[in-house]
């Protein structure tokens, strides 16, 4: 077998591995210790990434669908784009989903993702009730709250290292139409949008963009978005209302090569911020699909390579609730003083989760896309240090720089995610480039 | 409704294909060994097209059950896609018979046995559709893979027959001839990646090939170029080829 060369979505960092195809349940012959499944990588850093990775994203059938409870079984291939192809049209949308919806279901499940309803609503991992799970040892098995609990809870948020996820069984919501009612909350500071969040609390989606620019009393300057699935009677007098669940997947724009590094300076970033705030600000509430609702980014495909050919990282972090507004506004002062805006600055504040090692806690995070450029990584060990400091953690999923120390920190119950790991894996199998980094595996 | 039976349904072309003719709203009848998997791309048709989809098991091999198989299929379908086939390993071939046999019953005999069945009833109905997947290994014969190109010539050639013999009675044969497909059929053989077509486009080829009732085609079409150009060779410079 060749090795090919390959990055996740942040094009950072670049591993040579050899690639398996998944084509058959099943079948897989990994190396020791140096294997891991991968989607279809829009994780940002190295948790796909190993000497050998198996490409899941060949097994990607729909096996059971019940039109009572919208409880769908698939391949754990299956991106969540398919399901929104088929299902939308049907009545029915995902549970969960990101911002981008170029993602498989065993991704979503292996980072225990979380969207705009993290509130209300919980992560993907909260709607799955079975999955089947290939080991280590070759074996096939299923497992479920009640049917080896510690390994289904192990999963779920653990990033590939338990086993292959072959499939799973989830539940999807009914939805009436595909649209959305959609509100536009401009906030001059962190203070209002914070307020915003708790009036915001009985909406099933809420997230703010941050201009991360704005400093002193325009910190945190931002637009608040939250929404509501629209019912009929919402469209009635729309031209929607004869095509409630109209879905379509369309031609994308694409953004097809590397911008030269840098040709997203601060200036960029800031007519970009400005003039997305004036757009918002002016747009105020009225219906949306629900695809430029919540996949704003992906109607420009390969959006990432703006940022040229040195690739960008994601910044993620949550704090408890009790830290989180002085500790974002430390956070955010850092950057405003630094002038490294963010392309991207996506705030949102999170419900209760208990889970083993998925990131979610209640409190607030923020998502933060930085260009790799001279003196970055500095800067950056600079905000965890912040981050730490009030009691926040880090998202694996979108990691792939942080030390190990750093990370562990935040995680508590990663010596017993660790324990069942060892019990599923003895030998050690599964790992990525980011487990051995963070001295996980 | 019509309905579409692929023989070999586990196939990565067949799956494919199943796809295509679930598009068209076709009904389908997916035949072969492994029907576990079979089922869940039976499910995965169901649920994406809405449209009926039947898992039978069926084994190329066993000529005896082949009659039986044939006379308990409700409804006959209209369409019939033979795509069962196996490369073997040449070295092995050479040398095991059990191996030489499987190789050639399971890409010629055994689906001329299953053929011959639905050539009848169509021929009586006056009306149906054979595709049947060959390849081009069957052009000519080469050292690396002559066994199963053989088998693959003689099935050409019986498809070719089978066509001059049904087209005046209302039936159409297609003849698939596809270079390299990246299926797990090669899975472990080194191809020239641009000459490898992926079991997507090859089967969206086949469904239009049936659409606008073609004879022969080669999937991708530049196939027939190499392949006539290979055939052109003169046996005394071929002989000393690697190819
Ligand atoms: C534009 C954009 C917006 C995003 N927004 C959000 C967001 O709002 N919220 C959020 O939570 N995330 C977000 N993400 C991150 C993304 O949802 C996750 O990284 C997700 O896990 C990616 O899934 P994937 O299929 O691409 O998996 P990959 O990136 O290929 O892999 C991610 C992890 O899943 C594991 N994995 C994948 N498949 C399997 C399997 N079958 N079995 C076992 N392990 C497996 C891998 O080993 C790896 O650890 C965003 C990403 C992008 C690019
Ligand atoms: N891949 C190529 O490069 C290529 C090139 C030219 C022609 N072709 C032809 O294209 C067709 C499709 O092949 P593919 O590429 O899709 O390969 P494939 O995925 O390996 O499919 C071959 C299928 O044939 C089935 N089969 C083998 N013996 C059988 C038997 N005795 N009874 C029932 N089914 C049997 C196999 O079933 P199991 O799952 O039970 O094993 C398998 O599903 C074949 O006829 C092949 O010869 C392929």
């Amino acid at each position: 077998m060749s090795k090919q060369k390959i990055s996740n979505w942040g094009g950072y960092p670049v591993v040579e591995s050899e690639i398996i195809k998944m084509n058959h349940p099943g079948t897989f012959s990994g190396k020791r210790g140096d294997t891991i499944a991968r989607g279809l990588g829009r994780s940002y850093g190295d948790s796909s990434l190993a000497e050998t990775i198996v490409d899941v994203t060949g097994i990607d059938r729909f096996l059971a669908f019940d039109d009572e409870t919208g409880v769908l079984r698939c391949e754990a291939g299956v991106s969540f784009a398919t399901i929104l192809e088929f299902f939308v049209p049907k009545g029915w949308f995902l549970p969960v989903t990101p911002g981008t919806k170029f993602i498989t279901v065993g991704g979503a499940i292996a980072s225990d993702v979380h969207g705009k309803n993290h509130h209300k609503e919980v992560c993907f991992g909260n709607w799955v009730s079975e999955m089947k799970i290939l080991l280590a040892s070759g074996e096939t098995v299923l497992c479920s709250p009640t049917e080896k609990s510690d390994l289904f809870y192990a999963t779920i948020g653990g990033m590939g290292l338990t086993g292959i996820i072959l499939e799973a069984e989830f539940a999807l919501k009914k939805i009436e139409t595909s649209f959305i009612k959609q509100e536009a909350l401009p906030a001059e500071n962190l203070d209002t949008v914070m307020r915003l969040f708790d009036e915001s609390k009985e909406f099933t989606y809420s997230v703010a963009w941050i201009d991360c620019l704005a400093k002193g009393k325009n910190l945190g300057k931002s637009i608040l978005f939250r929404g509501e699935h629209a019912n009929l009677i919402d469209i009635k007098d729309t031209p929607f209302a004869n095509t409630p669940l109209f879905y379509h997947n369309k031609g994308m724009l694409g953004v097809p090569f590397n911008f030269p590094s840098g040709s997203l300076n601060s200036l960029t970033i800031k007519l970009f911020n400005g003039f997305y705030y004036m757009m918002n600000k002016m747009k105020g509430s009225g219906i949306t699909h629900l695809d430029p609702f919540f996949y704003p980014l992906d109607a420009i495909a390969n959006w990432n390579r703006i940022y040229g050919k040195k690739g960008f990282l994601q910044y993620q972090f949550v704090l408890p609730l009790s830290n989180s507004r002085d500790g974002m506004r430390e956070v955010l002062q850092a950057i405003a003083v630094e002038g490294r805006g963010s392309f991207l600055a996506v705030l949102k504040l999170f419900g209760k989760q208990e889970s083993m090692i998925s990131f979610p806690q209640e409190g607030y995070t923020l998502a933060l896309d930085f260009p790799i450029m001279p003196g970055l990584l500095k800067f950056l060990t600079k905000l965890d240090e912040i981050v730490l400091k009030h009691g926040g953690r880090f998202y694996f999923t979108k990691d792939s720089r942080l030390d190990p120390d750093t990370f562990k920190k935040g995680y508590p119950r990663l010596a017993e995610f660790l324990e069942i790991k060892k019990k599923y894996d003895p030998d050690g199998v599964f790992s990525s480039r980011q487990s051995k980094r963070l001295e996980l595996t | 409704m019509k309905n579409c039976l692929i023989i070999g349904a586990g196939s990565d072309v067949a799956k494919a294909l199943a796809v295509e003719f679930a598009k068209e709203g076709f009904n389908l009848q997916l035949a072969g060994r492994n029907v576990e998997d079979i089922g869940k791309t039976a499910a995965d048709l169901q649920i994406r097209y809405g449209i009926k989809v039947e898992t039978l098991y069926l084994d190329v091999l066993k000529f005896d059950t082949h009659p039986d198989f044939f006379n308990n299929l409700n409804p006959k379908p209209e369409v019939v896609v033979a795509a069962a086939g196996l490369l073997g390993d040449q070295k092995v071939t050479e040398r095991d018979q059990s191996a030489t046999l499987r190789v050639i019953n399971t890409n010629f005999t055994g689906i001329v046995s299953l053929l011959n069945e639905f050539a009848n009833y169509f021929e009586n109905q006056g009306s149906g559709s054979i595709i049947g997947i060959s390849s081009v290994a069957g052009d000519r014969g080469r050292m690396k893979n002559y066994i199963y190109g053989a088998a693959k010539a003689g099935f050409t050639a019986y498809l070719s027959g089978l066509r001059q013999r049904l087209s005046r009675k209302g039936v159409e044969v297609l003849s698939v001839q596809p270079g390299f497909i990246n299926t797990k059929m090669l899975q472990g053989v080194e191809t020239p990646k641009p000459l490898t077509a992926e079991p997507e486009q090859v089967a969206k080829m086949i469904y239009n090939g049936f659409r606008s009732k073609k004879h022969v085609i080669y999937t991708p079409g530049y196939w027939r170029v190499i392949m006539f150009i290979v055939r052109s060779i003169p046996e005394r410079i071929f002989v000393k080829l690697d190819l």
